[in-house]
């Protein structure tokens, strides 16, 4: 069971105060409260008769707003509420769970300032053995644990900026099925004729039209940081952060061995703190991949809420998978029922003789809109031409 | 009113509602807020409206939501044909400002909910298949429940409805719009409440049965489907199986095969779901 009630100071400043507090607690974990959610707690809780699970339950139904609130309500109202005069309960969740990505990180991970872990997998390396295997476990840890900005400039992301904004121009959808009065068009807009008909006394004279708008198509975009892109690592981050700044609807994915959402990370006003943040999410950057698992997972969970029709999904991968092939294909399968367009942009298809015959690419092929080679940033903008037909 | 007293009010109209939803609605309605339902296909959230509307013996006005849905189809439009014949009937005479009166407006449904004598339940269906331009007028409608007619002026609203939105997931909804809501997340019902469900609407079901088909369709979403069976899909279920004069689940692996069509909607979970995989779970479930 839960713990004892919290005991609060004596000069606790009385029940509206711990309220405020318990709203700030549930800020600081990621909740995105303002100051009118405290004013509707306060009324919810007049409506109720303040035993404990009835204020639970009214105050989670005024203080979530999704299903990961939803999820993630509990063991925060039992850390303020429930605490058992500890000052951090054991049921709180850490700051900063690694498979979560985007809230709880956006509250906590401005504050990592860049150090990461690499003095501390050096010293580890040294307790445990010595001579020529701490070498090698430094340098994979090394490896591991990257610092992406050592990686991407700030200079490159402004390059590509300009880049993911012409791609994103490229990729204008005409196929909105909902229609706008303009000036030209292929449809009569009834409504509008008859109104401006009362001024030529009933007749009809100026035919009004409507026409579909141009609507943007979404991006996802879904960058393998595996140990065999490396190469290509500066270009493609590059793009991704630039893309997140050009683009306020783009979605953006890291995977290696797992699958990491680091929209919000990117979204980051400061390209530093921007790329800092995904360094910390992207743990394990530059190790294996499994791109089917990895795909998959997109597919099941984050393309639901994500991807429709109106989306390009953009898989910048090699292809290189370190589990069978099939898996991948299954899930581009599931990924195009949704209805979006599938682009692969592969850096080794640029090679002369490169032909794709790795399991996992011949899987993915006939699932895509179009294969294309892209290893540096004009690559990526001499795209241009070809999304445009899409 | 309290909390139970809602649940206790839906359950007399044939929904059993979970401790969390029963306050959420309760919330709901005592401070006049609209509520966010979200959770998978067929868990009965359109349903909770058609209940509550039942139990406040109010009207249900329902809006399905779909993509590149305007303003005039869910709040008014005016009549045109009926203006034009009335120019064309009254000749040199027409008189505009009649040509503006409410006799030529048709009322959608979100202008039709504010100016109901009795305070409706509103259902907005599915929001999140309508397009984010939409969401925002809503916003502003479930704000002040007011709409403003050039022609007319401001129409306030004569009652305020209960307004319940659903939504499962098909686009992120706005920041906004979740804020403006109270929320509350309907989950797939465990197995106590939903035999209470399925007692409830079958109550002439043989009661070893009705554990068995619980049991069963609760193991079946456990399994890896495209689809998961919903609450509604149980239903069908239980309904297909009486109909069949089926007493024990187990007994006719054919006559099972065949009721399945009723919870398994597609073709690749038809094929996960054999006749052994069907046979184990029913046998478990007995």
């Amino acid at each position: 069971m839960r713990g004892q009630v919290t005991r609060f100071a004596a000069r606790d400043a009385g029940p509206l105060a711990r309220l405020a507090g318990f709203m700030a607690h549930l800020r600081a974990n990621g909740f995105r409260l303002g100051i009118a959610e405290t004013e509707t707690a306060l009324a919810a809780l007049a409506a109720t008769d303040c035993s404990e699970p009835e204020t639970r339950r009214a105050l989670k139904s005024v203080c979530c707003g999704s299903a990961e609130d939803w999820a993630r309500f509990d063991p925060v109202f039992d850390s303020y509420w429930r605490n058992g005069g500890r000052v951090r309960s054991k049921a709180v969740p850490s700051n900063t769970p690694p498979a979560k990505a985007t809230r709880e990180a956006e509250g906590t991970a401005s504050g990592g300032s860049g150090k990461t872990d690499s003095p501390d997998s050096t010293k580890d390396g040294e307790a445990d053995t010595g001579g020529e295997g701490r070498l090698i476990a430094t340098r994979i840890a090394n490896l591991r644990r990257r610092d992406l900005r050592e990686v991407v400039s700030a200079d490159d992301i402004r390059l590509a900026e300009t880049v993911a904004r012409r791609l994103g121009a490229a990729l204008r959808d005409r196929r909105s099925r909902r229609a706008k009065a303009a000036a030209k068009g292929a449809r009569i807009d009834l409504r509008r004729t008859l109104r401006a008909s009362l001024s030529t006394g009933g007749e009809p004279f100026r035919l009004k039209r409507r026409r579909q708008p141009d609507r943007p198509l979404r991006i996802a975009a879904l960058v393998d940081v595996s140990g065999s892109m490396q190469p290509y690592a500066r270009p493609f981050l590059a793009f991704l952060a630039g893309l997140m700044r050009a683009d306020p609807a783009a979605d953006a994915y890291l995977f290696h061995t797992r699958l990491v959402r680091v929209t919000e990370a990117l979204r980051d006003e400061d390209p530093f703190r921007a790329l800092n943040r995904i360094t910390l999410l992207a743990d394990g950057f530059g190790g294996g991949s499994r791109i089917g698992a990895a795909l998959q997972h997109f597919a099941t969970t984050h393309a639901r809420s994500h991807v429709d029709g109106r989306t390009v999904v953009m898989i910048l991968s090699d292809g290189y998978d370190s589990a069978p092939g099939t898996e991948i294909g299954i899930a581009l399968d599931r990924l195009s029922k949704r209805g979006c367009r599938i682009l692969w942009l592969n850096p080794l298809k640029g090679w002369r003789d490169y032909a794709p015959v790795a399991a996992g690419m011949a899987a993915a092929l006939p699932h895509l809109d179009l294969f294309a080679p892209a290893a540096t940033l004009d690559d990526l903008a001499a795209l241009e031409t070809e999304l445009a037909r899409l | 009113m309290t909390a139970e007293t809602v649940q206790s009010g839906l359950s007399a109209q044939g929904y059993v509602a979970s401790p969390d939803l029963a306050m959420a609605l309760h919330l709901a309605l005592t401070l006049g807020r609209p509520l966010l339902l979200e959770g998978a296909a067929g868990v009965g959230k359109t349903e909770v409206a058609r209940a509550l509307a039942a139990w406040k013996g109010c009207d249900l006005i329902r809006l399905q939501c779909y993509e590149g849905l305007d303003a005039a189809q869910a709040i008014y439009e005016w009549n045109y044909p009926r203006q034009l014949l009335a120019i064309r009937a009254q000749g040199d005479h027409a008189d505009e400002a009649r040509l503006f009166s409410e006799t030529y407006l048709l009322e959608r449904p979100l202008l039709r909910a504010i100016r109901q004598p009795v305070a409706p339940v509103l259902l907005i269906d599915e929001i999140d298949r309508a397009d984010e331009e939409f969401e925002a007028y809503l916003l502003e409608i479930l704000s002040d429940f007011a709409i403003t007619i050039p022609e007319l002026g401001t129409l306030r609203a004569t009652t305020r409805p209960m307004v319940i939105l659903t939504a499962n997931g098909t686009r992120d909804l706005s920041d906004a719009l979740r804020r403006r809501c109270l929320y509350a997340h309907v989950d797939y019902p465990d197995t106590e409440t939903e035999l209470r469900i399925l007692t409830t609407r079958h109550p002439a079901l043989n009661h070893q049965l009705a554990g068995q088909i619980v049991g069963f369709v609760q193991s079946l979403r456990k399994e890896e489907l495209e689809k998961k069976p919903g609450v509604a899909e149980m239903l069908d279920f239980a309904a297909a199986l009486a109909g069949l004069g089926v007493a024990d689940l187990s007994a006719d692996p054919a006559i099972l095969q065949a009721a399945l069509a009723t919870l398994l909607k597609t073709q690749s979970d038809r094929a996960i779901i054999t006749t052994e995989v069907a046979q184990r779970l029913a046998g478990k479930a007995a």
